[in-house]
């Protein structure tokens, strides 16, 4: 016992300088696979420092962990609107940029951001917009996210399993504010997204790669960064700004208060914007760069690439995501839940697996019926025998 | 009748192992698409064996499982044996309550479970108390019922002359537990102990939100895949886990066996020298 007990990993421990435990999104960081650059590995080969490294699934349970207490974290990556959320909530210690030369690096486009107006909180890690992905294979060439209410493609139509998405994209087309907070235009973009269900294949994240790149759905909205590995797979798919707008997302790199490394990790955020190593970084995960020098380190092709980079122009139209009121997202939350429950698909599958069962209890009685009979039949055989 | 019950049965048996096969036929995809089958590879099983962090937290995971499927077995043998001996009435109590954690849904005891942990961090003011240990108390917790459970049946089988008898031919109470008692009851531990290891390793929920920065078990982390789609050498490595906990479980059935047929033949001698009598 004693044995194990030594055996075992020491957990980290909080005091130890040379580390830093760096808290990222699941798969979100080039770790060697597929001959791309093991980023960690690197860094500690350059300054020394180990890193601890754990990851997240979404902003929110990043945001609950946070909230909870009883871990210690020295860098987070969550996206703009939640950035703005911690720094409302004072839950970030403020970067000191005399650690950090390489933010000289960052495009000026990707300072002075809505979430960070000050950059005191955060350096921008990537960025992405969300669009609309089709196969021209079966689709015309779109242009606004009407395409995802066309009729003529009924039941190839997939689209985002996540309130403020989906919200986000009726909101477009009607016309209002990525970040609007009004109980009518929720109601009327519930309105929109209940008109779209039928049409729907099913809301979907993840399998959005398998059904876009067979051919089994036509049209999905999704992440520019993943159409890239989509288009690798399958060459007839197309990727479209539209035109109604779309949403543009910061991932940034910030320090939560109560780290325990602070200098280790300004060191990491100063290392992840050296051009080459934010290049091969996003080489591998299909994201864009923030810093432009970076691209001169990546595949041409994704460099230059419309879809990952797009002009000025296009990039205009684009809008990020502001953190809502508590009260705004949960009636979002309730009207989500509506859309997606909307409709007789419920009361359906009610109705049919209650007729089975009682098919089911109505095959048991008859049987029973039947063997009870042919017992009595049985018996009245041997009664009249004897 | 009979014919209806053997294709019901087929049926059942379908529905729960061909997720199973799909997962299986996909781990030896040369593909990373599930629906096309390309070509049969061992590759995603090369692939999993020189992927180190992955490694790594499969040898968190079953660290976590092997050390708190054994301490609760010790725990939970001793809490049965105490349960025992207890009057009627007290037994049922504790005995409910001690099935409260398996029949509470897992993210209430979770979400407890760290409320807890972080208040006690707050009363040591440290920021860094989730982690390995909390991990491991979690584990032992949501455990203890399932081994409590399976040993206690064995107990009441047991014949209570037994423990006297031993008692009367000299033993100390202790030696009695040690010599008569555990031998008896082993097959009941057993299966729990194993019961244990299975549920630990893969748990998912309640270690989702114990784990603090530093130790991280498999399923959490797979749970955090979202950013790209999974990669293939994640179906070889389940198709691996389904694998050893399919021997565990068979293993724990033939021991179940063994103890039965043991049973039945102890039972007749018993018979046989009391009418030789």
């Amino acid at each position: 016992m004693v044995l194990l007990a030594a055996a075992l990993p020491v957990p980290a421990r909080a005091a130890d300088n040379g580390t830093i435990t760096v808290y990222n999104w699941g798969q979100y960081i080039s770790d060697g696979t597929d001959g791309s650059l093991d980023v960690l590995a690197e860094f500690t080969k350059r300054t020394g420092i180990k890193v601890n490294y754990l990851t997240y699934d979404s902003n929110e349970s990043l945001y609950t962990k946070l909230k909870t207490g009883g871990s210690t974290y020295d860098l987070i990556i969550p996206s703009d609107y939640m950035i703005g959320k911690l720094i409302s909530e004072d839950m970030l210690e403020p970067l000191d940029f005399q650690n950090i030369p390489n933010y000289r690096n960052i495009d000026q486009s990707f300072r002075n951001t809505a979430y960070d107006p000050d950059n005191t909180y955060s350096v921008p890690y990537t960025w992405g917009t969300t669009g609309l992905i089709y196969n021209t294979k079966y689709v015309d060439k779109v242009t606004s996210w009407k395409a995802l209410w066309d009729k003529r493609y009924a039941g190839k139509i997939l689209m985002f399993d996540n309130c403020r998405d989906a919200f986000g994209i009726a909101e477009l087309i009607q016309g209002y504010s990525l970040n609007t907070e009004s109980t009518d235009e929720f109601r009327s973009v519930s309105y929109l997204l209940m008109q779209q269900k039928p049409l729907v294949q099913s809301y979907v994240m993840d399998q959005i790669f398998d059904k876009m790149e067979r051919g089994e759905a036509w049209l999905a909205p999704y992440y520019a960064g993943d159409y890239l590995t989509m288009a690798k797979e399958n060459p007839d798919l197309a990727y479209c700004f539209p035109e109604e707008g779309y949403n543009l997302f910061i991932d940034a790199m910030c320090i939560p208060k109560g780290c325990s490394n602070k200098a280790g990790a300004e060191a990491f955020i100063n290392f992840m914007c050296d051009p080459e190593i934010s290049g091969k970084n996003l080489d591998y995960l299909g994201y864009s760069t923030p810093i432009t020098a970076a691209k001169q380190y990546m595949d041409p092709e994704m460099a230059n690439s419309p879809v990952a980079y797009p002009d000025a122009q296009t990039l205009q139209r684009g809008s990020s995501y502001n953190n809502l009121s508590t009260a705004a997202s949960q009636q979002m939350d309730s009207l989500w839940l509506s859309v997606k429950t909307s409709g007789s698909d419920t009361r359906r599958y009610l109705i049919t697996s209650c007729a089975v069962i009682a098919l089911l209890l109505l095959g048991a009685v008859v049987l029973r019926f039947r063997q009870k009979r042919r017992k009595a039949r049985r018996c009245r055989k041997w009664h009249d025998k004897t | 009748m009979k014919k209806f019950s053997r294709v019901f049965t087929v049926l059942v048996f379908i529905f729960l192992y061909i997720p199973m096969i799909v997962l299986l036929v996909a781990s030896f995809n040369t593909g990373a698409d599930v629906a096309v089958f390309k070509g049969f590879t061992f590759s995603q099983y090369g692939e999993f064996f020189r992927d180190d962090s992955l490694l790594r937290l499969l040898r968190n995971s079953v660290v976590i499982a092997v050390l708190s499927s054994l301490l609760a077995t010790v725990l939970g043998t001793m809490a049965a044996v105490g349960i025992h001996s207890m009057r009627a009435r007290m037994r049922r109590l504790v005995l409910s309550a001690t099935n409260i954690p398996m029949t509470n849904p897992d993210i209430v005891t979770g979400v407890s479970l760290a409320l807890l942990f972080a208040f006690f961090g707050h009363l040591l003011r440290t920021n860094s108390v989730l982690g390995f240990w909390t991990l491991l108390i979690a584990h032992i917790t949501f455990n203890l019922p399932y081994v409590i459970l399976s040993v206690m049946p064995k107990l009441a089988q047991m014949d209570p002359d037994l423990e006297e008898a031993a008692l009367d031919l000299g033993c100390t109470p202790m030696q009695a537990l040690r010599k008569v008692i555990l031998p008896e009851i082993m097959p009941g531990v057993v299966s729990g102990a194993l019961m244990a290891f299975t549920m630990s390793l893969d748990d998912f929920v309640i270690s989702y939100f114990v784990t603090g920065s530093g130790f991280v078990t498999l399923p959490v982390e797979i749970y955090n895949y979202t950013k790209k789609p999974i990669p293939p050498k994640i179906y070889a490595l389940f198709s691996l886990m389904f694998a050893a906990i399919l021997l565990i479980m068979v293993g724990m059935n033939l021991l179940q066996m063994r103890d039965a047929t043991n049973r039945r033949s102890r039972v007749r001698l018993i018979g046989r020298s009391e009418n030789a009598n």
